[in-house]
């Protein structure tokens, strides 16, 4: 058997047993599915209303009133967006549990004695590590795309398969980081530690929890500097655009003037950062993917680093 | 040899773990490699199997220089750890599985030898249970089976009673014994228990990183253990002559034990004292002897 093919099964088999290992213990499950369902049900039991009255407010200044159910799905696309793109990352790192359980009881040693590259073992973690997150956030989608569709679905179909590829590029972020700084960490404290900081800071930071529009320029600006923020930028387009499309069509049978409902749109774009700013710049959405995706590229490398320092390192 | 290992030196910072050593391993021979912890035993066996790098020294395991050849030796060898390395949520079965596909075992071959070592270990009615709800012996089959599933030539047990009740014990050494007698498997053991040294073909006792013993347990008992003389009456005179006499005495509630330096000094001692040899045994002195001798520690102290 081809030796590179050989190799490639024991990854499959090691992503496999990693993966499993993940879903048969229910509670590290449970606990990563309960993360962003607590966050969805704090939002909108909490923040749902401030929304929807920053929706309502803007409609006030032209003197319109648009359909409730388009605004309060807006709203729930908005905060579906902000879970879903925090979740891709914080869910990251709680699934490096099974990495950091094999450090703990040694069974990293178990590999380390059988005829498997080092860099395999490595690759099946963080590829484990991506399968386990997107089978978490697709589950949370389901329920909050069931959700959307109760309270006013305006999502085009090409948008929604846009989500998940958003998702994948979230995940393959949050994976990267997770794995990296995972590679540093070897106890459950540690994890715990790094995981309860990233869960409280990320979301905040990356513009999930409160719209950039919201904060001083200057922080604005520094915020754009973080690629994180753009994988928050690509869901809300994707989450925001069928409900924008549907306001437009609203306003313009309401014979709102074309001009006036460009500008409305806009400003709900800018303030529910559908559209994101750098320094005054505008970022187009396929530059938001291109810094993304060109950060995961930077990421890798250095993961690929640092696995292969490692273990040269003994 | 199945394992030669000369000049082996490792170092962690300022800790000398393993300073110099060199010893050879037969093949089909149970080795004992006996040591307090921080001996330098783990450092051993976890630079055997690749697990650590070496300083100096060369290591050679089933004719591959594990400079050159590592790959090679990890298909060679099984390890069992100290500490099971079980996946706790999973079946026996689900971790046999994964072991196996790592050494490129899968499908009918992964099957044939399943069933095989599932006779061999009797595994058959734990193989379909999670390892959390396993005894501690069972755990330890299904360790032994990971460890040997690829068929390896040489098996290297980490204490693999340790912790074990009597009867897991001997149940683990049966099946090692019928591995050794059937399949002609060399056996690399380390171990707190004494006992289990006694039935090696071989030991090497290491002392803060050193080897300060080496030989067959029978030349290492005569080398460095006493043997003893039991006296069940007299005791008073026992101890009074055998003091005079300047020999190692202990007495108990009803026995005194004098050491002799050879069994053939009790023989002149019968002769002499005739008297006091009305209840007696003598005794061979065991491999605790030994230890406590060159190492000048207790294994069940420390």
């Amino acid at each position: 058997m081809n030796a590179n093919f050989a190799e490639l099964k024991k990854f499959v088999s090691l992503v496999g047993r990693n993966t499993k290992c993940y879903f048969k213990d229910k509670f590290t499950f449970f606990m990563s599915l309960i993360t962003p369902m607590i966050l969805f049900v704090l939002f909108v039991t909490f923040l749902r209303n401030v929304y929807i009255e920053s929706f309502n407010s803007i409609f006030k200044q032209i003197n319109v009133t648009v359909d409730k159910v388009l605004i309060d799905g807006c709203a729930g696309a908005w905060l579906m967006s902000s879970i879903l793109s925090v979740s891709a990352v914080t869910v990251g790192f709680c699934s490096n549990v099974i990495m950091i359980d094999d450090k703990i009881n040694s069974s990293v040693n178990d590999f380390k004695v059988s005829p498997v590259k080092g860099y395999t073992v490595s690759l099946a973690y963080f590829a484990s590590n991506f399968l386990v997150t997107f089978i978490v956030l697709l589950s949370v989608m389901l329920i909050g795309h069931i959700y959307l569709a109760c309270i006013g679905w305006h999502i085009p179909f090409t948008d929604a398969l846009m989500i998940i590829v958003d998702i994948i590029c979230g995940i393959l972020f949050g994976s990267l980081i997770a794995g990296i700084v995972g590679s540093f960490i070897s106890t459950q404290g540690g994890l715990s530690a790094v995981s309860t900081l990233v869960s409280s800071m990320y979301g905040f930071i990356c513009g999930a929890y409160m719209p950039l529009s919201q904060f001083s320029e200057g922080l604005r600006n520094v915020i754009s500097l973080l690629p994180g923020t753009y994988g928050v930028g690509i869901m809300r387009n994707h989450y925001m655009n069928g409900y924008m499309q549907a306001f437009s069509e609203e306003l313009s049978s309401l014979n709102v003037p074309a001009e006036t409902t460009e500008q409305v749109i806009k400003a709900m774009r800018d303030s529910f950062d559908a559209n994101l700013y750098s320094f005054g710049n505008g970022i187009p959405l396929g530059a938001m993917y291109g810094i993304l995706l060109g950060t995961c590229a930077v990421l890798l490398t250095a993961f690929i680093a640092i696995v292969f320092i490692k273990n040269k390192k003994k | 040899m199945i394992i030669k290992i000369e000049g082996l030196k490792k170092t962690f910072k300022d800790v000398v773990a393993v300073d110099d050593i060199s010893f050879n391993v037969r093949q089909g021979e149970l080795f004992a490699f006996l040591g307090v912890n921080g001996a330098g035993k783990s450092t051993t066996i976890n630079i055997i199997s690749g697990i650590l790098k070496k300083d100096a020294g060369t290591v050679t395991v089933c004719g591959h220089d594990l400079d050159r050849e590592a790959d090679k030796i990890k298909s060679e060898i099984g390890i069992v750890f100290q500490n099971s390395v079980l996946d706790k949520k999973m079946t026996g079965y689900d971790n046999l599985k994964s072991r196996a596909n790592l050494y490129g075992i899968y499908g009918k071959e992964f099957k044939a030898r399943l069933a095989e070592i599932s006779e061999l270990l009797d595994l058959k009615d734990i193989l379909k249970r999670p390892i959390i709800k396993l005894s501690g012996g069972q755990k330890r089959r299904l360790d032994i089976a990971r460890a040997l599933f690829h068929n390896p030539k040489l098996l290297i047990l980490d204490e693999p009673t340790t912790g074990l009740d009597p009867k897991t014990r001997i149940t683990v050494w049966n099946v090692i014994d019928r591995l050794r007698k059937e399949g002609g498997l060399t056996v690399f053991l380390t171990t707190h228990y004494m006992e289990e040294a006694a039935g090696a073909d071989y030991v090497v006792i290491l002392d803060a990183g050193k080897k300060v013993a080496e030989g067959t347990p029978h030349d290492l008992k005569n080398k460095y253990a006493n043997d003893f003389i039991r006296f069940y009456s007299r005791l008073d005179q026992v101890e009074k002559i055998f003091t005079d006499l300047g020999a190692s005495v202990r007495r108990e509630r009803d026995f005194i034990e004098a050491a002799v330096k050879t069994t053939a000094e009790v023989a002149g001692l019968i002769k002499k004292y005739p008297d006091l040899f009305e209840d007696f045994e003598v005794l061979k002195g065991n491999m605790d002897n030994v230890f406590l001798k060159v190492t000048g520690k207790d294994l069940k102290e420390v």
